[in-house]
């Protein structure tokens, strides 16, 4: 039953997202969520605003200057040395020091370590409602913010409202919005907040961080191509062919969870539900059923090409083209012929 | 050391089915575990307690039959287990929820003595929202380090903790002062099987079990679903794609023709990827 928003919550308007940049960097789910904010932003007739936080103000001039190419019309910065890594004390009394001066009605992170870490004390701390690794964000037609989010391991979806409290929070995952385009030299507003925290006041302290660049691990969900390989292939020898693949095309390689489980590949290569969500130009999936928790992984790919024995395996209900062969014998066959492709291409360059 | 661990009963995912007509989750006859994640908190959390001979507490929310996992943690070799449970919670979101338990955690702290590590999983495999954990830290204003790896050290003498977490982009290695609300990552130990000694000692256990006044809660309003903010509006199945895939055709093809026709189809649909290939090799 829909009760009558309190009145000190009318005065709450405008949408906003959290950008992270925490290593100077901003996540490409910011701008993803911008280009979502944009829209919902613009159905509700209110600003679009990003929230910056760091240590270094240079490099907080920069993402502002971004968010305003991706569609941000103001800006709030909270520069302070006490924000130059994540903390969540530091970054959750920031936030919630905004919200409760500048008042959002939706406020929108992205479902990173960092998103839900610091959106689930954020909405806490503010006594509000938070809806968890969201897939898709709507106006429903009396307002409010209808953020949906697959369950049950993506075999349900449920929409989940904020009615009565303010403001309507959401964490989305990376690479299930679409990537707005970048309007250059676009600029708007910067609000300019002090924290006043000092670095005595942080009782937790950041010892070291160590990049995963240095570590090798996947760079999958911004992947253009991705290969992966399922348990069809029935060894961790056969698995090296989604590798030798990837390899000549310049791909990431990846796979579904049980090849995790037995051992054939780290955890952070794992598709779907419970593993990363995968949106490039293309993706080949060989020996992979298509449970329901890989597709709502993958669903977002341009191209899904599987390759599979069993002509009524699932995956060839998303899969755009569809072999059924060996993947075994395919695959080698795949590699050398894309090999012979950019070779004759390299001789005519 | 006193610490606590925090463990949800979840319907075993891999056995729930969808209703096809009603779209509605078939719950009956589904059979309730531990959620996964939670082990991993249990065997860390029970690691640390043998180091310092110290007592372990599990405690979960959950309706009368959540017991069965408190009695299973019993068995892997947890002290003591507390069972909160009350019509009153039914219908929780992540925040009514993290104030039942903070509740009940106040409540054990002054009867068995202030923890020194409260333990979550992740998240959960039924609502994963992994929001529980820092609603909880929130709550009782301890210091939260969530995804965590391992612990690197632990200086009871100083109030000391340094942990491993994943980070974005990055492992973070930090440090902060004891008592602290830990999320561990799954993946990082293997839970113990526990001794017959254990298995004979849970069989007759006896369950603490509260209801929100035992928990010292006194604001029903702040519980279940009136103290929810957030409201399910509707359930739904995702809508199948309209077509299925094309199928290439495959009989009589030797394997390397097939190659070259998946090639040409892949560059026919997707031009761009041809380009990006070419621009690819020609810098390689
Ligand atoms: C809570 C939960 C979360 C989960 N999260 C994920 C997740 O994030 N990601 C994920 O992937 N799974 C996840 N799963 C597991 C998922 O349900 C499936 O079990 C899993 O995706 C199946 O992996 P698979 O397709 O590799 O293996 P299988 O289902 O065993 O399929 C193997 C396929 O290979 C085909 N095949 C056999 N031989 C060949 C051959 N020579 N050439 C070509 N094809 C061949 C078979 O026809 C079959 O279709 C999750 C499950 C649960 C319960
Ligand atoms: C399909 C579905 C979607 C939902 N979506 C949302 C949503 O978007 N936002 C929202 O606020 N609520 C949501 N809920 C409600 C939410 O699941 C409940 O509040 C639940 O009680 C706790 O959340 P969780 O399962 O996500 O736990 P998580 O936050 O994922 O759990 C983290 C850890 O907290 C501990 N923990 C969690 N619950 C308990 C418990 N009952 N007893 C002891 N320890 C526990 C465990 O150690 C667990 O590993 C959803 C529920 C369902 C079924």
């Amino acid at each position: 039953a829909k009760k009558e928003l309190p009145e000190h919550f009318k005065a709450y308007k405008h949408v906003w997202v959290v950008v992270e940049s925490e290593h100077g960097e901003v996540h490409p789910v910011s701008f993803e969520l911008l280009g979502e904010g944009r829209l919902l932003a613009n159905k509700r007739g209110v600003e679009l605003a990003a929230v910056v936080l760091g240590g270094d103000a240079k490099a907080i001039a920069s993402a502002a200057r971004e968010c305003f190419e991706y569609g941000a019309d103001l800006v709030y910065t909270v520069t302070d040395p006490v924000l130059a890594h994540y903390r969540n004390e530091a970054y959750t009394r920031a936030m919630t020091d905004l919200v409760n001066t500048y008042k959002p009605e939706i406020l929108l992170l992205g479902a990173t370590t960092l998103g839900r870490d610091l959106a689930g004390s954020v909405a806490t701390t503010l006594r509000t409602g938070l809806t968890a690794d969201c897939t898709e964000l709507a106006i429903d037609d009396e307002g409010s913010l209808a953020a949906t989010r697959p369950t049950f391991g993506g075999s349900l979806l449920c929409t989940i409202l904020t009615l009565n409290y303010r403001p309507q929070m959401a964490t989305v995952r990376p690479r299930v919005l679409q990537m707005p385009s970048r309007q250059t030299g676009r600029t708007g507003r910067i609000v300019e907040h002090a924290l006043g925290l000092a670095e005595d006041d942080v009782v937790t302290k950041v010892v070291q961080f160590i990049a995963d660049r240095d570590s090798n691990k996947a760079q999958l969900s911004y992947a253009d191509i991705v290969v992966a390989g399922g348990l069809g292939l029935q060894s961790a020898e056969n698995f090296q062919l989604v590798k030798s693949l990837a390899e000549v095309l310049g791909a990431e390689y990846g796979g579904s969870r049980p090849l995790v489980q037995k051992g054939w590949m780290t955890s952070d290569r794992q598709i779907g539900q419970t593993g990363k969500t995968i949106r490039p130009k293309l993706y080949i999936a060989a020996g992979i059923s298509g449970a329901i928790q890989h597709r709502v992984g993958v669903e977002g790919a341009d191209l899904i090409v599987a390759i599979n024995t069993d002509p009524n395996a699932p995956i060839f209900d998303f899969a755009h083209l569809g072999i059924v062969a060996d993947a075994i014998r395919l695959l080698p066959a795949l590699t050398e012929a894309f090999r012979k492709h950019l070779s004759v291409n390299r001789l005519a360059c | 050391m006193h610490i606590v661990v925090c463990m949800k009963q979840v319907p075993d995912s891999a056995q729930i089915r969808v209703h096809p007509v009603t779209n509605t989750i078939m719950r009956q006859g589904v059979p309730t575990i531990i959620n996964p994640y939670d082990l991993f908190a249990l065997e860390e959390a029970m690691r640390w307690r043998d180091k310092f001979k110290g007592a372990l507490t599990v405690l979960t929310m959950g309706p009368p039959m959540a017991e069965d996992s408190l009695r299973k943690a019993l068995t892997f070799g947890a002290d003591r287990a507390v069972l909160l449970t009350d019509r009153f919670f039914a219908g929780s979101d992540t925040l009514a929820t993290s104030f039942a338990l903070a509740s009940a955690l106040e409540k054990i702290s002054t009867e068995f003595g202030a923890p020194a590590m409260i333990f979550t999983g992740k998240q959960t495999i039924d609502g994963d929202t992994a929001q529980v954990g820092p609603g909880i830290a929130k709550r009782l204003g301890l210091n939260q380090l969530t995804y965590v790896s391992r612990i690197v050290e632990l200086d009871q003498a100083a109030d000391k903790i340094v942990v491993e977490r994943r980070a974005e982009g990055g492992v973070q290695i930090l440090s902060t002062r004891l008592p602290v609300l830990i999320t561990m990552l799954e993946g990082v130990n293997e839970i113990r099987r526990g001794t017959l000694d254990d298995a004979l000692r849970a069989a007759r256990a006896k369950i603490i079990t509260w209801n929100a006044a035992d928990a010292g809660i006194t604001d029903l309003t702040l519980c279940g679903l009136r103290g929810s903010p957030t409201i399910v509006k509707k359930v739904f199945a995702p809508s199948p794609r309209a077509e299925k895939a094309h199928k290439i055709p495959t009989a009589d093809v030797p394997v390397e023709l097939l190659a070259e026709n998946v090639i040409s189809e892949i560059f026919k649909r997707q031009p761009a990827v041809e380009g990006d290939l070419m621009k690819f090799s020609a810098g390689q």
